[in-house]
């Protein structure tokens, strides 16, 4: 994502930037992908700093997607480091069918539904409510009280360094199996076909979640950006 | 038979938003879909909030090891080769 940062933001439509943003994401992740495989190529040749690297790298994913499952931040921690250990035990069982990243947290996962599950991860998958409420649309389904226009007056916010606060108080509210679908997908970048793969869902409930997620996710903004 | 269908109401498409953009729909879909983009502002404002809304999460930041998690690892790596022989 280093692309965007060299873009000065207000001066681009947020769509274009969407795009651009699609496309170095991808570019990075295969590369990510290539570092990764370069790294644990290094960690069985008995490399420890390349271990430590492979960590780093991993680090936020693993505690946001632990801290979805478990009670606690302590807990997530330590789901985090069970799983390295775990990584470690069987560094010789990845045969590189999936990225190492998807390997990682499918062991994660498992890790963190052994622990101990919150309260929030059991409701149904379909059980959401709409995506936007139903006060906001005439009898026909028209828009009555239509989204306001975001771009104009925040686009600078958009861009700040400030909405990341307001995107992750956002992520934290959402039903635990909805969060997980929107970290590994639109925070991680993981392919849906991943997200499957480490959740252990099926297509069509990944993308439920990912519907539920992302709309509840605007209506948080929305509120923050002024409009409703 | 080919009949003609009604278009989507906007209702409809704020649920059919995530399909759409997961090319999850079958081609008469998005056509529907598309053509009612084309002439409703109100949903063309919604379709680049959730555009935006994807963007943002995408940047959220990864944080450094701090100091005390890389001694914590580096423990564990010991453990490790400790185990292995």
């Amino acid at each position: 994502m280093s692309l965007l940062s060299q873009i000065p933001m207000p001066a681009i439509h947020l769509n274009v930037l969407a795009t651009l943003a699609v496309i170095a994401w991808q570019t990075a992740s295969h590369h990510a992908e290539d570092e990764d495989a370069a790294l644990l190529e290094r960690l069985r040749a008995g490399d420890e700093e390349a271990f430590l690297t492979l960590v780093g790298r991993h680090q936020s994913s693993m505690l946001r997607l632990a801290r979805s499952f478990v009670s606690s931040s302590a807990v997530a921690e330590e789901v985090v480091q069970d799983t390295w250990l775990g990584v470690l035990r069987g560094i010789d069982n990845f045969a590189g069918r999936s990225t190492f990243k998807t390997w990682l947290l499918r062991i994660l996962v498992n890790r963190a539904k052994s622990t101990g599950v919150r309260e929030d991860r059991s409701i149904a998958i379909g059980d959401a409510g709409p995506a936007v409420d139903s006060s906001r649309f005439d009898a026909s389904g028209a828009w009555m009280a239509p989204p306001q226009h975001w771009v104009e007056d925040s686009e600078d916010r958009l861009a700040a360094e400030s909405m990341a606060d307001e995107i992750r108080a956002a992520l934290d509210e959402l039903p635990g199996r909805q969060r997980e679908v929107v970290l590994l997908r639109d925070v991680d970048g993981l392919t849906s076909e991943e997200v499957c793969d480490v959740l252990d869902i099926s297509e069509g409930n990944q993308r439920v979640l990912l519907h539920r997620g992302r709309s509840r996710l605007r209506a948080a903004l929305e509120s923050e950006l002024g409009g409703v | 038979m080919f009949r003609r269908r009604r278009g989507y109401v906007c209702q409809e498409m704020v649920e059919l938003i995530t399909d759409y953009l997961e090319g999850a729909m079958p081609r008469a879909g998005r056509r529907r879909f598309e053509a009612h983009i084309a002439g409703c502002e109100h949903c063309t404002e919604y379709l680049e909030q959730i555009r935006t809304t994807i963007q943002l999460s995408g940047r959220l930041k990864t944080e450094d090891l701090t100091p005390a998690m890389r001694e914590e690892f580096s423990a564990l790596y010991e453990r490790w080769r400790l185990e292995t022989g």
